[in-house]
């Protein structure tokens, strides 16, 4: 009896693990192939960078995901709240901050909208969502009438193009080290709190040297070239937030839950709806700021920007262990699929595989990885 | 010479040992019942039988007609004369009756569908077995107990030698369970062997010839039906004396703590049929009251109903301790002490792929942990509560509740339930397909907690149960009160009576 207990938590350690083994692979090969090209920080930076977009797109995802809905349409909204973020910067002058909430705003709206058509119409996500990667293509090309509209503020294309200071990596490096140690002297404290045991102070420490040596790698590489990169600030902060949410809040369990029996959810008093339509209006924010980024670092806005992002965001989900039925996934594992796949592309780049050749590996890599998944599970 | 035999059956799962050299013997024309506590291993043996678990992954023989048979997969049972009718059910809800009836077996030429063909044998079938049911309905179209009754025309239409009924009255009506063992009772006249899992002792004595008691994957014995009485099983099947399985107790009822008033719910299907009609009543602090009716009486729809969760039209008065409120959702009626162990608990109570601590806080969360932010700790002391409470046999709060037996799952559902803190608690059907060891420990629990002041309304399809367990019954017929009875008049003759509508 006591070995089901032992096997379920090691599943979902194991599955990070392997995911974090598959991705070390892959970075082994592409520098062996490279020629040690691609384990450089110039790189890894870019990397970093190339990752963010599809990555703060797929933490939102996930949490629809979970909640066993889908968002086809995040592709065309990015599309869209650019352009928005583009003309209000250029032709109305709005001016940066303006702009930067009015792409929010209207990645929001959308989500309500859909998010509304979906909850409380009843309408299948997968239909109403269709619909909006049609539609919301459509507008962009509608308010860009058809053309690249360019932004040549400098402030705006910092979101997607400059770098935080090294000094100002390490500060940020010492509020993660100080939160983790304070993270892990309240879980030992909790355990004496709650009279289950005596508090392990050295035990819990112990446990957090893994991440604390991560994090200063992470800004020693970063650091080693200009520093950590906007987008990959921005990208962490909406991580974090995600994971929050999911792992530590009555909302991420309620996601959870209705993904997992929704029927079973309303009955235990679960306003199914409201947190439906709270997911998709968090998913609009995220894209939203995905919008944000993505304008500011190609320095314009354009009627395709975005086009096939909605399949890298779930696709991304996907290869971290969410289903699709809803229920099962992880921010974390979100994050790590983004990372496979942008290192895919990354690497498939520098040793210039041809473009044709990079969609069937991807494609490949996709169904394979959920097939040795689904092989896994019915394994165990 | 028997129609089947099987000898010394071993089946092993990992760590645990299902089948420990069974041997089971069935005759031509023969009910034979199998009988055990959930996790006996009765279905485990029914598989075995029916190729779901083939050859190879058992030790032991199956003989039919004095041969040996080694299936690899149902196809073969089923070659060999073995129709299985599983407890849930296998239809195709978006097909008609006849195409479930011939599905993978379609009268066709070059892969061209006979319809006619298909239709006309389906009606001939349905009118063998005297159902009246068109083969060109939607399945899903039919209530359930009809659903099952096409099940076991599908059955029979393979032309089964020997048949394998689990659990098959569950979801059945009175008169449907008449109808299913005049079939029944035609097909032994006819020869046919009949393997019985149920644990409605009522109907196992009522049909059965011979019953054979299985016991943690061992046969303990068997006997003709004659040879037994219902106590004898219960001590065979649980390995002790029982004596009463309902537990003698005496409290008195305080006020009263909910009231409902002219609750009227209609049909989700049809928005103009009432499915209950203008039903008033009460229950008191300490009191249990039992809602008995058959199937389709609108005890669920009731409930429901009260709860905020009736996906249909409905309209009524509810009171909670005097005051009137105003229950629009499942989260209000939370709030106002309501709580509700739901019927079908894998398809209402559970989230199967979680465990056991998130699906017993789930509905208590926001009082447990706080509205906005969860905390672990906090809830896995809560969840420690009614975990040794209720005595859950599970190694920790942490186990996935879908690997629990079913006794321990609607355990873990009446956790989530308590830890709502509840003032009233709706239970219906708490005892569905649990085993005997599992149904006494929740009438123990019911007992205590109405000793503690909570009020419970209770609805369950057997009728031991209500009138073993509740103060006050109060009986439905087609959506309308036609009974109330206190303890002591209520007796089996009088609530049926009135559950049939002869009051």
């Amino acid at each position: 009896m006591a070995e089901t207990k032992e096997s379920k938590i090691s599943t979902t350690a194991l599955r990070a693990y392997v995911m974090i083994g598959v991705l070390a692979l892959i970075w082994a090969y592409f520098h062996w192939a490279t020629g040690s090209i691609f384990m450089t920080p110039t790189n890894l930076s870019n990397l970093a960078t190339q990752m963010s977009v599809t990555a703060i797109i797929a933490v939102g995802m996930l949490m629809v995901i979970v909640s066993g809905n889908i968002d086809l349409s995040v592709g065309s909204v990015l599309g869209f709240a650019g352009g928005i973020a583009a003309l209000s910067m250029t032709t109305y002058e709005f001016g940066l901050v303006p702009s930067i909430v009015f792409a929010v705003v209207v990645g929001i709206l959308i989500g309500l909208f859909q998010g509304a058509l979906t909850a409380y119409l009843s309408i299948p996500a997968f239909i109403v969502t269709l619909g909006g990667l049609l539609a919301w293509r459509g507008a962009v090309k509608w308010l860009l009438g058809g053309y690249t509209v360019p932004v040549s503020d400098d402030t705006f294309k910092a979101i997607g193009n400059e770098y935080i200071l090294p000094a100002g990596g390490w500060i940020i490096a010492a509020i993660a080290i100080g939160f983790i140690l304070f993270m892990a002297y309240r879980n030992a404290r909790s355990v004496k709190d709650y009279g289950l045991g005596e508090a392990n102070y050295g035990g819990e420490m112990v446990k957090a040297i893994i991440p604390i040596v991560g994090v200063i790698a992470f800004i020693w590489v970063m650091n080693s070239y200009r520093g950590i990169p906007v987008p990959v600030i921005i990208l962490l902060g909406v991580a974090l937030f995600g994971a929050f949410l999911t792992n530590s809040t009555t909302f991420g369990r309620y996601l959870y839950a209705i993904g997992g029996n929704a029927d079973a959810a309303r009955l235990s008093g679960i306003n199914n709806k409201l947190q439906v339509l709270k997911v998709y209006a968090l998913l609009g924010a995220f894209t939203g700021i995905a919008a944000l980024i993505f304008t500011a670092r190609v320095g314009s806005a354009a009627p395709d920007a975005g086009v096939l992002k909605e399949l890298d965001a779930i696709a991304a989900c996907v290869i971290g262990g969410a289903s699709l039925m809803g229920g099962r996934g992880t921010v974390f594992g979100a994050c790590i699929g983004a990372l496979i796949m942008a290192s895919l592309d990354n690497g498939m780049s520098l040793l210039n595989v041809r473009d044709f050749m990079q969609d069937i590996i991807k494609g490949s890599i996709l169904v394979i990885a959920v097939g040795l998944d689904m092989f896994g599970r019915r394994g165990s | 010479m028997p129609l089947l035999e099987m000898k010394d059956i071993v089946k092993e799962f990992p760590g645990v040992r299902a089948l420990d050299g069974v041997s089971f013997t069935l005759e031509a024309g023969e009910f034979h019942s199998l009988v055990g506590e959930n996790g006996a291993g009765k279905s485990t043996l029914m598989k075995v039988l029916s190729g779901v678990y083939p050859q190879g992954t058992y030790e032991g023989d199956i003989l039919i007609d004095d041969e040996v048979h080694q299936f690899r997969g149902i196809r073969d049972s089923e070659n060999a004369g073995v129709a299985i009718i599983f407890q849930e059910l296998s239809l195709v809800k978006e097909l008609t009756v006849g195409e479930n009836i011939f599905l993978g077996k379609e009268p066709s030429s070059f892969g061209v569908i006979n319809w006619s063909e298909l239709y006309h044998r389906t009606a001939k079938l349905l009118r063998d077995l005297n159902l009246d049911i068109d083969p060109r309905v939607q399945v899903g179209n039919l209530g359930i107990g009809q659903q099952q009754l096409v099940e076991i025309a599908k059955a029979l239409s393979k032309e089964a030698k020997i048949l394998v009924l689990d659990e098959p009255t569950a979801a059945l009506t009175e008169s449907e369970v008449e109808t299913l063992f005049a079939i029944l009772r035609d097909l032994k006249a006819r020869g046919v062997g009949m393997v019985y899992i149920s644990h409605k002792l009522n109907e196992v004595f009522e049909m059965s010839d011979r019953i054979t008691v299985l016991r943690d994957g061992k046969t303990i014995g068997t006997h003709n039906a004659a040879d037994l009485t219902k106590e004898k099983v219960i001590e065979l099947m649980v390995g002790r004396s029982v004596g009463n399985i309902f537990p003698e107790c005496h409290h008195g009822f305080g006020e009263r703590v909910l009231e409902v008033k002219n609750l009227t719910a209609y049909s989700i299907d049809a928005a103009n049929k009432k499915v209950v009609d203008h039903v008033s009543f009460h229950v008191r602090k300490g009191e249990v009251l039992g809602i008995a009716g058959l199937m389709g009486a609108g005890r669920t729809e009731l409930l429901m109903s009260i709860f905020g969760a009736w996906p249909g039209k409905y309209s009524r008065e509810v009171f909670v301790e005097g005051r009137t409120v105003n229950l629009d959702s499942p989260a209000a009626a939370i709030r106002e002490g309501i709580g509700f162990v739901t019927e079908d608990r894998k398809r209402f109570g559970l989230i199967l792929d979680q465990t056991i601590l998130d699906n017993m806080t789930l509905a208590g969360l926001k009082r447990i942990s706080g509205s906005f932010l969860t905390n672990r700790t906090r809830e896995t002391i809560a969840a420690n509560g009614p975990m040794k409470s209720l005595r859950v046999k599970a190694n920790s709060p942490l186990t996935v509740a879908g690997t629990l037996s079913g006794g321990n799952q609607q355990k873990v559902v009446l956790g989530k339930w308590l830890l709502t803190n509840p003032k009233v608690l709706f239970l219906d059907e708490p005892t569905r397909g649990i085993d005997v060891g599992a149904k006494q420990e929740i009438y123990a629990e019911i007992n205590k907690l109405a000793e503690q002041g909570l009020a419970i309304v209770l609805v369950s399809s057997e009728l031991p149960e209500v009138l073993g367990l509740s103060d006050r019954v109060m009986v439905l017929h087609e959506g309308r009160v036609t009974g109330e009875f206190v303890r002591s008049e209520a007796t089996p003759e009088k609530v049926m009576a009135a559950a049939t509508g002869n009051h």
